[in-house]
């Protein structure tokens, strides 16, 4: 049954073409159950590509996606639609629906899933905000009236309207001043860590990489290099040692924690 | 009952979860709750093992059962201890010691009274008009300042339009000034023959084609299709700041959004007008030579003598002032959308709409100068 696969996402053999242009050649990846993964890559290394993939908003010209250990891809209809409520997304600009507010925006899965008497749906989305640590009255809100922050929140809260065990986040904390970036690693750890969630990460952030993943994948010719935050660091491919060891990851001394971790 | 077991000794109550206390289930986990009955209970225990999961939902089930029997008077035990799931809704939910308890919450619904709702529409309305007029104005000051050199022009630009605009309308607009002409001829056909008037079939399908028909459909047709084009390909650059990235490039936003579309416009449409009169004349003679058996030669004679030299500019020089109107509305609504994707659903609507009623208002308005000067 599904529930005994070892990996919470797998993906096998990976080939994802645009004309001419391969972007992902035979790539591999494992994400555990219960583990922040983050994903790494240059600007046009494929990173969101590879995130569509999983998501089954793009079909991949080779390879195979098992979520819980299902090859998505050979779901349809009722079971596509049960799958996709066992994870949660953000995007990378939030993407909420604008002319909805964030109580409607929260309240979308909810209303897509799930039948539910309103007043039940209202708490549920109060309770998503209070989680969030967004304020009550930021439910009557419409997107264009929110900081960015905000809108990283009220897309996480969206994103665990189903309190799914598996989220996909891509680049969280983009876009953030460091002080807010820092605040928002600290609520996906510590929803991660009370819901038990198995968090996946598209991030270029250092600071989140060395506070919250504890493994790391990067993207690299093309294929997935995969270990412990801890091993990558001292992995020889050039990209990656540019990447910890460049001037940017300089404050972070050789590869070590900040944070002690 | 599937999710909740109960048990009473005394004036104890014993409860164990069962089954995916999720939000899936919580409807029924609602009822359950709803028909459990409380009388004379002093203690609850809760048994919270039991259920195969407990999510956010179903712990939020939970604290709301948990705040109905504190509510009663009841003394409520987790012998299991308290699940982590329901510590963390708490924390969310009471936190601060500010939050009210969620049930007590309510909805703030707007409630306009009539009156208040009409002079607030009035303002609106009245603020729209002036704003409108400013838009007009600085669209005619930038147009001047743009002809003192043709860099400011962006010919390029208008070029694309005029393609955009213009020559891919060719084929509808073609079409829909054949079909006007068919109608018109059909009409004047059955009720001119009926007093042997057939060949003033002739006059009311060149003059009415020439002086109306054909630049007022084809201002319509364009109405629909560029004004609609213009509002929804400027109101999502809108939404994606691609405006403001414009002007804080300098770029003046009129300049390069408004004048080429309009300019290109006032190119495209006397154009396209010429080809539907081309069209529609034709279109009209073949009527006339199929229902009335008249020979071609006889409805060109007969064309000729029925308009006068003015009659074809009469219909061509309003095109350019349709033109003006439709770029104006698509362009000025497109510049209107803010925040969301429904407002450029809306102020697209409202640019069609909008650039129709003023093409009509502007054709009517032309059909009584016409009259006065005699033109």
């Amino acid at each position: 049954m599904a529930e005994e696969s070892e990996f919470a996402v797998e993906v096998r053999g990976l080939v994802n073409r645009f004309g001419r242009q391969v972007v992902h050649d035979g790539l591999d990846m494992q994400v555990r159950r219960g583990e922040v993964f983050g994903i790494l890559g240059g600007s046009g290394s494929g990173k969101s590509v590879l995130l569509h993939s999983i998501l089954g908003l793009r079909r991949p010209q080779a390879g195979q996606v098992l979520v819980d250990g299902v090859d998505m891809a050979q779901l349809h209809g009722e079971a596509l639609r049960a799958a996709k409520a066992r994870y949660g997304v953000t995007f990378q600009h939030g993407a909420l629906f604008t002319s909805l507010t964030v109580r409607e925006n929260i309240q979308l899965p909810m209303v897509e899933h799930l039948r539910l008497p309103p007043a039940a749906m209202d708490e549920l989305a109060h309770l998503k905000l209070r989680l969030v640590g967004l304020p009550e009255d930021a439910a009557g809100k419409y997107p264009s009236q929110l900081s960015g922050g905000m809108v990283k929140r009220v897309a996480l809260a969206r994103a665990l309207a189903l309190d799914p065990p598996l989220l996909f986040l891509d680049e969280p904390t983009s876009g953030l001043d460091p002080i807010s970036a820092a605040a928002f690693d600290d609520l996906i750890a510590y929803l991660q860590h009370e819901l038990e969630l198995t968090v996946v990460m598209i991030t270029h952030d250092l600071d989140t990489i060395f506070r919250i993943c504890e493994r790391v994948g990067v993207i690299v010719d093309r294929r997935m290099v995969q270990d412990t935050r801890e091993r990558i660091v001292q992995h020889p491919h050039p990209w990656i040692q540019s990447y910890f060891h460049g001037t940017r990851a300089a404050r972070f001394g050789k590869g070590a924690s900040p944070h002690g971790a | 009952m599937a999710f909740l077991e109960s048990r009473r000794e005394g004036e104890i109550l014993g409860l164990t979860l069962r089954g995916e206390w999720n939000a899936a289930s919580l409807e029924s986990i609602l009822e359950e709750q709803a028909a459990l009955d409380l009388g004379g209970v002093r203690r609850a225990r809760i048994y919270t093992r039991g259920a195969a999961r407990l999510d956010l939902a179903g712990s939020w089930a939970l604290d709301d059962l948990t705040r109905r029997l504190a509510g009663g008077e009841v003394a409520v035990e987790f012998p299991e201890g308290e699940p982590r799931s329901l510590q963390l809704v708490r924390h969310a939910l009471y936190a601060d010691a500010e939050a009210r308890p969620p049930a007590l919450r309510e909805h703030h619904h707007h409630d306009y009274d009539p009156v208040e709702m009409l002079g607030r529409t009035t303002l609106e309305r009245v603020r729209d008009a002036r704003h409108g007029l400013a838009f007009v104005g600085r669209a005619t000051v930038t147009q001047f300042l743009a002809l003192r050199h043709w860099r400011h022009l962006r010919l390029t630009s208008v070029a694309r339009h005029v393609y955009d605009t213009g020559i891919t309308a060719i084929p509808i607009v073609a079409l829909i000034a054949f079909l006007i002409s068919v109608i018109v001829a059909y009409l004047s056909a059955s009720q001119l023959r009926n007093y042997g008037a057939d060949i003033y079939v002739v006059d009311l399908i060149t003059v009415g084609v020439l002086r109306e028909l054909g630049v007022l459909l084809t201002a319509i047709i364009v109405a629909g299709r560029t004004g609609s084009s213009f509002a929804a390909e400027i109101g999502s650059m809108k939404l994606n700041d691609e405006v403001d990235a414009l002007a804080a490039t300098g770029v003046d936003v009129i300049e390069t959004l408004v004048l080429p579309r309009a300019l290109g416009l006032v190119i495209a449409l006397p154009l396209l007008t010429f080809i539907a009169d081309l069209i529609g004349l034709m279109g009209g003679a073949l009527l006339c030579q199929t229902l009335l058996d008249m020979p071609l030669q006889q409805f060109i004679t007969r064309a000729n003598e029925a308009i006068a030299p003015t009659t074809f500019w009469a219909g061509l020089i309003k095109a350019p002032v349709f033109a003006v109107l439709i770029a104006t509305a698509g362009t000025y609504r497109g510049l209107q959308v803010r925040g969301s994707s429904r407002e450029l659903g809306r102020l697209t609507t409202v640019a069609v709409v909008q650039s129709i009623f003023l093409v009509l208002l502007a054709d009517a308005l032309f059909a009584v100068l016409f009259l006065k000067i005699d033109f």
